[in-house]
Parts: structure tokens; C-alpha cells; sequence
């Protein structure tokens, strides 16, 4: 039960970053802390206790494995993760040279 | 087979038109058009012959509890006509406004993974997948409202990015809860193993899918970044992301997840009547008060979504008939509505209503068909506007439910009220303009013409006879609620 608690605890600490961080890089940070905790808690969903690797070999059974499909998705999600945060550091980059700055209450030439 | 087209026809264009543009963008155009009519004639011939039954298609012949399923029914055929009339009509009016801003090939090939992921989230019915699809169609949107490369649209840009990446995780998260609960990532598999398990996984499945398709669908609390991308994006763009996006991604996954798939729980309908009346009053007082004729139509975008949340929340048949009819007027006047815009941005260079003025000379087809546009979005008969809001407000009432009846009259008087400034001040207005910048072309006074007829002709929707072939069946398909997984699982097994 901790390690789900203690999981929570760091999706949390990536939602108080987006929400509270005025850096533009600090914010960009918070959003893959933020993805780690779920792609945790979705490993934390297959494991089993004292169980072993998924790999099918010789003497090894089945029943004895952890759940090898949430780390296929996990690989997916990492990608997927790799690219958002590629699409934000170039837009990062993009503000800065237009504003100059990567504060963001600087960078507010939109209103309403 | 031809379920798995219709991810590839326009992925497959995307991929092309990388190869073979050299500098200029005519090949571009060429294959985006033919990709965008193909998914145009299949939609609508699918859509026709297909009235009420399911086809589903396993990828790769994997069976269902392992593979990857596709399933199209009357609903999914529905939405997918929708995304392809609009993507039509945007492509051909991007040609004439995008060549203005640069002679570029990228932008046809972002707008056509657009339509690949919107069509892959639409067409799926497995949970991972849409996630995927979901990231692609959400990509392309982000590069799409950056395209312009002007300060502000980098702003929005990254606005809209952070809150996508927010909404996409707690998406994952939702989908990590239901496999562990149900063992199964397949939609008709959850469907059918849920009523098992512990009822208290629904609330933290469903308050995560609330959350995070909220998010997408721009419904109230979760509407900050709607306004700023929509109006910062190329007008084509922005009546993609307002017409169809929103729908695709958040109001057409919440119908399938909590009707088909949760058995639409007493306590969500109440969240999305609430969530529904509260989009629709704030979002068109914040629209009111707006100059920017873009930013004006973003925010209206926020109310009108908040009209097909009030009809999900009824949950009686003719509600949801309100909301599925409304769903797909909006898209097609409000994407009216940001064609306009960007015609007018393209000929005076001014978005603000105050500095417009005798358009009706300059721009006739954009002033005629905005006309049109405003009337119908305002609910004024015999536009198509007025029936679906009517088939809302009538359900609201049968229901027992006068307050949020109410509330939705309200909130189409003062739609009628910011309308009449738009036309007013803008299209009327008295500042004297004596020649445009740039000239619209055929190909954009064409694009507007055609959804200007289409809000008349969907109209007829309503019509008893064109009733039964076009919007029952898929009033059907959402209604019998589970029913869904004896479709999806019954036809596997007959394969």
C-alpha cells in the first residue's frame, strides 16, 4: 500500500510544479515527473511479489512471472513522453528568443 | 475490409507528401485533397450502407483479449462523416490562406497526421490505442497553432501543450486503474468485466476520464487554454480544432466510455448536466465582452460545448439525440464561422470588430455566409441551430429538469445578443474601408459556401423519414448502453 501512496505522492509533486513554477524549463521538468509517476504506478499494477521476469525460457513458468503487458505500454508511453517534452523544450526555445525570457509572467501578450 | 483505411489513407498521405514535396507545395496539395476525398466518399458510402449494424476488424488477426480491435458502428460512421467534411472544407480553404502565409508543404503533411489521429481515437476500441492516437492527433495540433511563428501563437502553443501533457497523463493514469481492475485494455472486454469488480473503481476510473477528456473537451473549469490556442492557431486550423477536435477527442470518447462502457452511472450524468450548464453560461458571458473576433468565436466554442454536455447529462433518448445533432451543427457552423474570421483577417489584416466596416461591399460571400453562420449558432429557425438547441431544451423539460432548460434559454439569447455585435460592429460596421489587402479567392468563397449550405440542409435531419436513416441509429447505438458489448463481441465471434 506505501509504494501506491508514495507513487501519488510523486504525481503530486509534478502537478505542484506545473501549477506553481513560474520557469518556463522548471514547468517543462514537472510534466516528465509527472509521466514517470504514472508510468510507475502502471508498473507498480503488474508486479507481483516474489515473482520473476517475463521472459519465457527453459524451466521457467508462467505462473511465476509479473504482468509483462503494462511494461510494453510503459515502453510506449517513455516514447510518447520523449516527444512531448521535444515539442515543449522547442517551443521553450522559440519563446525565448521572441520574449527573451523564459519567466512566464513576462510572457503574456494574450489576455482574457 | 475497409476499417483500417481510414488510418491509413491519411497517415500513408502525411508520409508522401514528406518524400515527394520538393519546395513548393503543389504535390502537397494534390495528395492532401485526393487523401481528404477519399475519407470523404468512404465515410459517407460506409455511413449510408451501414444503418444500424457492427463491423469490427482485429489488427493483424490477433483475437480479441490480445489484439487490437477497430470497431465502426452507426456512431462512429456518424462522427467520421463529421471529421470529413470539415477537414474537406478546411483543406480547400487552406490552399488560398496558407500559400498567404508561406508556400509550404509541412502544414499539409501536420494536418493530415491530424485527421490520421483523429480518425485512429474515433474509429478505435481499445483503450491503449486511443491514448496513442489521442498523442498523435495532439501533436500535430501543438505544431498546427505554432505554425503562424508570431510570439503569440508560441504562447498559445505552449499553453495548449502543458495542459494537453497534463490531461494525457491523468488519461494514463484512468487506463492504468481500469487494466489493473479489469485485466483487459478492450473496451467491450472492460464493459463486460466491470459490473465484477468493486464499485468504487468506477469513481476513480471515471473521475480520471472526467478530468482528463474535460480537459480535451475545454468543458468549464477545464476550459483556460481553449481561447488562447483557438484564436492564436490559422483560421483553417481553428475551425479543425474548434469543429472537430474538442468533439473527437473529448465529447466522443466521454460518450462511448460512460455509455457504453461504465453503463452511464447515475452520478456522472448529474457531473456532465452540472459541468454542461456552467460551460454554457460563463463561457458566452466571457464571450460577450470580447473584440477579437477570433477569441469571441473561441469562447462561444466553450458554451455550445456545454449545450451537448447538458444533452449527454439528460441521458434520456432525446436528449442524447440533442446532443448528437447539436454536435454535429456545431462543427459545421462554427467552423463557418472561423472561415469567415480568417477571410476577414486575410483582407483588412485586423481581427478587431471595432476596426471593420462596410464588408458587405468588400467580402460579399464571407458577409452573406456569416450571416448565415450567426443565425444558425444563435438558434434562429430554420436554421439547423435552432432544432438540435429545441431537441435539448424539449428533453431538459420531459425530464423533470425546468432549472437547466432555463438556464440553456438563457445562454442562447445571449449567444443571439454577442452574435448581433459581431454583425453590428463588424460586418455593419461604420468604420469606412475602401479597399481589401488581399482578394479572396474561389477556393476559400467556395469552402464557406458549401457549410453555408449545409446549415440549412442538416436541418432536415430532423425531418421525420431523414430521421430514421441518419441520427436514430446512432441515438440507438449510444441508448442501449452496453448492448455495445454483445455487438463488438458477438460479431468476433462470428469471424
Amino acid at each position: 500500500m506505501i509504494v501506491y501512496l508514495l507513487c501519488f505522492v510523486l504525481l503530486l509533486v509534478g502537478l505542484y510544479g506545473v501549477l506553481t513554477k513560474r520557469d518556463l524549463i522548471k514547468i517543462i521538468l514537472s510534466i516528465g515527473i509527472l509521466g514517470y509517476a504514472v508510468n510507475l504506478l502502471l508498473i507498480l499494477f503488474a508486479y507481483r511479489k516474489g515473482s520473476i521476469y517475463p521472459i519465457l525460457a527453459k524451466g521457467k513458468e508462467v505462473s511465476q512471472m509479473v504482468d509483462p503487458l503494462p511494461q510494453a505500454l510503459v515502453l510506449t508511453s517513455i516514447v510518447i513522453e520523449l516527444g512531448t517534452t521535444a515539442m515543449l523544450v522547442a517551443l521553450a526555445i522559440k519563446l525565448f528568443e521572441k520574449y527573451e525570457t523564459f519567466d512566464i509572467t513576462q510572457i503574456r501578450r494574450l489576455k482574457g | 475490409m475497409i476499417l483500417p483505411y481510414y488510418i491509413i489513407i491519411p497517415l500513408l498521405a502525411a508520409f508522401l507528401i514528406s518524400l515527394i514535396a520538393g519546395k513548393k507545395d503543389n504535390w502537397a496539395v494534390i495528395l492532401s485533397v485526393i487523401a481528404v476525398s477519399a475519407l470523404l466518399i468512404l465515410s459517407l458510402f460506409s455511413f449510408i450502407s451501414m444503418k444500424e449494424e457492427t463491423i469490427t476488424y482485429s489488427m493483424s488477426a490477433w483475437s480479441i483479449p490480445y489484439g487490437i480491435v477497430l470497431v465502426q458502428d452507426a456512431l462512429t460512421s456518424f462522427i467520421l462523416v463529421m471529421v470529413s467534411i470539415i477537414s474537406f472544407t478546411s483543406l480547400i480553404f487552406s490552399i488560398q490562406y496558407i500559400r498567404h502565409l508561406s508556400m509550404d508543404w509541412k502544414y499539409y503533411s501536420l494536418f493530415m497526421l491530424l485527421v490520421t489521429g483523429m480518425n485512429g481515437v474515433i474509429i478505435t476500441g481499445d483503450f491503449f490505442n486511443l491514448y496513442v492516437f489521442m498523442e498523435i492527433a495532439l501533436f500535430s495540433a501543438f505544431a498546427l497553432v505554432a505554425y503562424g511563428s508570431k510570439a503569440e501563437e508560441f504562447e498559445a502553443a505552449f499553453k495548449y501543450a502543458v495542459m494537453g501533457s497534463v490531461s494525457s497523463f491523468l488519461i494514463l493514469a484512468g487506463i492504468a486503474v481500469t487494466y489493473s481492475a479489469t485485466s483487459t485494455l478492450t473496451m467491450a472486454k472492460v464493459a463486460e468485466v466491470l459490473p465484477a469488480v468493486d464499485k468504487k473503481v468506477i469513481f476513480w476510473i471515471g473521475g480520471l476520464f472526467i478530468a482528463g477528456f474535460g480537459l480535451k473537451a475545454a468543458a468549464m473549469p477545464f476550459h483556460a487554454w481553449l481561447p488562447d490556442a483557438h484564436s492564436s492557431a490559422p483560421a483553417p486550423i481553428s475551425s479543425m480544432l474548434s469543429g472537430v477536435l474538442i468533439k473527437a477527442l473529448g465529447i466522443y470518447v466521454m460518450l462511448r466510455i460512460f455509455y457504453n462502457v461504465f453503463n452511464a452511472p447515475e452520478v456522472f450524468m448529474k457531473i456532465f448536466l452540472v459541468l454542461g450548464t456552467i460551460s454554457i453560461i460563463v463561457g458566452v458571458f466571457l464571450a460577450i465582452g470580447q473584440w477579437d473576433m477570433k477569441r469571441l468565436l473561441a469562447y462561444h466554442s466553450i458554451s455550445q460545448i456545454g449545450y451537448i454536455l447538458l444533452g449527454m447529462g439528460i441521458a434520456t433518448p432525446l436528449g442524447i439525440l440533442g446532443a448528437i445533432f447539436h454536435l454535429f451543427n456545431h462543427a459545421i457552423f462554427k467552423s463557418l464561422l472561423f472561415y469567415n474570421a480568417g477571410s476577414v483577417e486575410m483582407a483588412l489584416g485586423t481581427r478587431d470588430l471595432r476596426k471593420m466596416g462596410n464588408l458587405m461591399k468588400l467580402l460579399p460571400t464571407t458577409s452573406q455566409t456569416s450571416l448565415i453562420a450567426s443565425l444558425s449558432i444563435s438558434g434562429i429557425p430554420p436554421f439547423n441551430g435552432f432544432f438540435s438547441k429545441l431537441i435539448i431544451i424539449i428533453a431538459a423539460l420531459q425530464a423533470g429538469l425546468p432549472w437547466y432548460a432555463v438556464f440553456a434559454i438563457i445562454g442562447s439569447l445571449l449567444t443571439l445578443a454577442s452574435f448581433m455585435k459581431v454583425q453590428r460592429y463588424g460586418f455593419k460596421g461604420e468604420t469606412v474601408i475602401d479597399s481589401s489587402e488581399n482578394k479572396i479567392g474561389w477556393r476559400m468563397n467556395s469552402a464557406m459556401i458549401t457549410l453555408a449550405v449545409l446549415c440549412i440542409l442538416t436541418s432536415l435531419m430532423v425531418v421525420p423519414g431523414i430521421k430514421e436513416v441518419t441520427l436514430d441509429p446512432v441515438v440507438k447505438v449510444i441508448a442501449d448502453k452496453t448492448e455495445y458489448i454483445q455487438l463488438v463481441l458477438g460479431g468476433m465471434n462470428g469471424n
